[in-house]
């Protein structure tokens, strides 16, 4: 019988050299944090190549006709944009890394419940990843169908699909692991004394997101596999010429791909309901009601799927449904707003960088909120849909949700994550360049698909130039603001200043272990007590 | 842990289970022979709702677990459930 070696507690886990020497002691490690780290890393590559896919779009949009590309390297541009920007980063981005790291150490446990399972998601999220990229670089050409793959384009495009398609199911099993993996543990390790109610709220949000990845994942696996037949064998599921039926297909994507914007959001407004506290140096206003507001952002997104579909062909029975329950959501999601802004109200805030990314996430998303209000009401949904209009709403919630939020939790837990700080004055800069960007490459194309300048195509009428130059230099700015960021996080995890045990007098279990954290975290199980709770300044 | 009680179902039961699976699957495909229109999905919803009962009660013993788990498995059906309902809200009156 093997027995297990003793891990020393005094070692982080940075440093701690196990059975395995160099790169293996990581892509074999089952330890959350260096498999959060691995994520990261995974992510960052991945949202590097998304990034300059994006570029490169916004630079063929510059001028009219064709700038840099012609139409169908600008359709497959955008495809393989959306596949990795929302299959590889928004998707798994911060329950899989921040998720990954903090969630037992916030619960008070050494590990989460399947470490090996966990590991197991990583593999699947790298070979998903790379069926993805051999998508690109193999065959017949880059997938061009758009990232929802919508029928009939999917089972008729000439194009290498079958590979993009294969690597989003792969990803899809990587994120339901992730998330069967978060509710065992939150379910069966909290620490001794930890109540649901007085789990902080990040944990929370993980949960209420791990139960949507479990439910609706499988949903588009299946349907992707579909599509799959479909080309292969021609089933007649989707296609009209054999009897099927497309807007099918638009259910079922769409019944995993709604929740899945949830999947995005959720552990993003987790991270800014930790950070907000923080920073205001106060009890969060409305606890319980931002959990309850969670559970039903998670419960109500299920339904709400077909907003997506208004102008598909839908029954009018179908489309009122959907649209009633669409603002149905709107209300826990302006409850969140609520709590927050009540807990800054008379706070002695201190308006640090993470601070910073959390305002500037509720800015960008009452502005994605509000204009997601013009898409949820059919009326103006017909207006606009398929517009420039979408493009914005969409980057505004998914990239200005997720995106803010995910600089707002690294800046927030960098220190613990790698034990150093980094520089505070240019992160400020990174910032601001990156905030001001934001808006300058995405506000234009409100206007843009208002005056009716349509999506994913690569030219445009003469009277759109201006804004769409005026977008094109926001993606600039916002880049240069990227680099600042990226620059100076990598410079700080290796020459930082050494970071102290809770740099921001942060309440939560996480600033109680050292930065960076031992390997199994604890050395004894946190207990909490009666009067214990996760904000109690 | 000691709480847990284990339960030893009898080959019987199981063969009858595989029996009442076989029977209908092969129902469900020969609904698909009778021209009910709309109500062809209803059938064969019904059928495969059957079928998913008596897999999850007897082969992923849910029958003898704890309440709060079959609670948790009772709320996921109804979500699909709602799921169903909601798009045949576009199928019956498209």
């Amino acid at each position: 019988m093997q027995t297990a070696t003793p891990v020393p507690h005094d070692v982080s886990y940075l440093d701690y050299q196990g059975k395995y020497k160099g790169i293996f002691a990581w892509i074999f490690s089952t330890d959350h944090k260096r498999i959060a780290l691995l994520y990261l890393y995974s992510m960052m590559t991945m949202f590097t190549v998304g990034v300059l896919l994006g570029l490169a779009m916004k630079l063929e949009l510059i001028a009219p006709g064709r700038t840099i590309m012609g139409p169908q390297t600008y359709n497959s541009l955008f495809t393989v944009h959306g596949v990795i920007m929302i299959f590889m980063i928004v998707i798994p981005g911060l329950p899989a890394v921040f998720g990954n790291f903090m969630l037992p150490i916030m619960i008070g446990a050494k590990d989460v419940a399947f470490p090996r399972i966990n590991l197991m998601s990583w593999y699947f999220y790298v070979a998903g990843a790379f069926l993805v990229l051999a998508s690109v670089l193999f065959g017949n050409g880059t997938p061009d169908t758009g990232w929802t793959f919508y029928a009939p384009y999917s089972f008729k495009t000439g194009t290498n699909l079958l590979p993009a398609i294969f690597g989003a199911f792969i990803l899809g099993f990587s994120s339901i692991l992730t998330g069967l993996n978060f509710i065992v543990t939150i379910h069966r390790m909290r620490a001794p004394g930890m109540t649901w109610f007085k789990m902080p709220l990040f944990p929370w949000s993980l949960y209420g997101t791990a139960w949507i990845q479990l439910l609706a994942t499988p949903v588009v696996g299946i349907t992707l596999v579909l599509v799959a037949l479909e080309r292969i064998f021609g089933i007649g599921v989707f296609d009209p010429a054999l009897g099927g039926d497309p807007v099918l297909y638009q259910h079922l994507f769409w019944i995993y791909s709604h929740p899945a914007v949830y999947v995005m959001i959720l552990p993003a407004m987790g991270a800014i309901s930790e950070i907000i506290p923080t920073f205001s140096q106060k009890h969060i206003f409305g606890y319980k009601a931002i959990i309850a507001s969670t559970l039903a952002i998670a419960f109500v997104g299920y339904f709400v799927w077909g907003h997506h579909m208004f102008t598909s062909g839908m029954s009018g029975t179908a489309q009122y449904t959907f649209s009633v329950l669409t603002f149905l959501v709107a209300i826990p999601s302006a409850i969140k707003v609520f709590n927050w802004i009540s807990t800054m109200h008379k706070a002695s805030i201190n308006p640090d960088i993470p601070f910073l990314w959390a305002i500037s996430f509720i800015f960008v998303f009452m502005i994605g909120g509000f204009s997601g209000l013009v898409l949820g009401a059919l009326a103006t949904n017909v207006y606009v849909h398929d517009t420039a209009f979408v493009v914005a709403h969409f980057h505004f919630i998914v990239f200005g949700g997720v995106g803010f939020s995910f600089f707002g939790a690294i800046h927030y837990w960098f220190p613990k994550m790698f034990g150093r700080m980094y520089d505070k004055v240019w992160a400020k800069v990174g910032w601001a360049f990156f905030f001001v960007g934001f808006l300058t490459l995405y506000s234009p194309m409100f206007y843009l698909g208002m005056m009716g300048m349509p999506r994913r195509y690569y030219d445009y009428l003469p009277e759109f130039h201006a804004a769409n130059i005026l977008s094109s230099l926001g993606s600039w700015v916002m880049t240069f603001g990227l680099l600042i960021i990226v620059i100076n996080l990598f410079r700080s995890a290796k020459n930082g200043a050494i970071a102290p045990m809770n740099p921001w007098n942060g309440k939560t279990l996480e600033w109680t272990v050292p930065s960076p954290p031992p390997v199994e975290n604890y050395e004894e199980i946190p207990v909490y007590g009666e009067k214990d709770g996760p904000y109690e300044y | 842990m000691e709480k847990e009680k284990h339960h030893i179902v009898p080959y019987k039961v199981y063969f009858f289970i595989l029996l009442a699976l076989i029977t209908l699957t092969f129902m469900s495909i020969g609904i698909t022979q009778i021209n009910l229109g709309g109500y062809s999905v209803l059938g064969a919803l019904i059928f495969s709702t059957i079928k998913s009962v008596l897999v999850l009660t007897w082969f992923m013993h849910l029958k003898f677990d704890q309440p709060f788990l079959r609670f948790m498995v009772g709320f996921v059906a109804l979500v699909f459930l709602a799921v169903i309902f909601i798009t045949f809200l576009d199928y019956y009156f498209r």
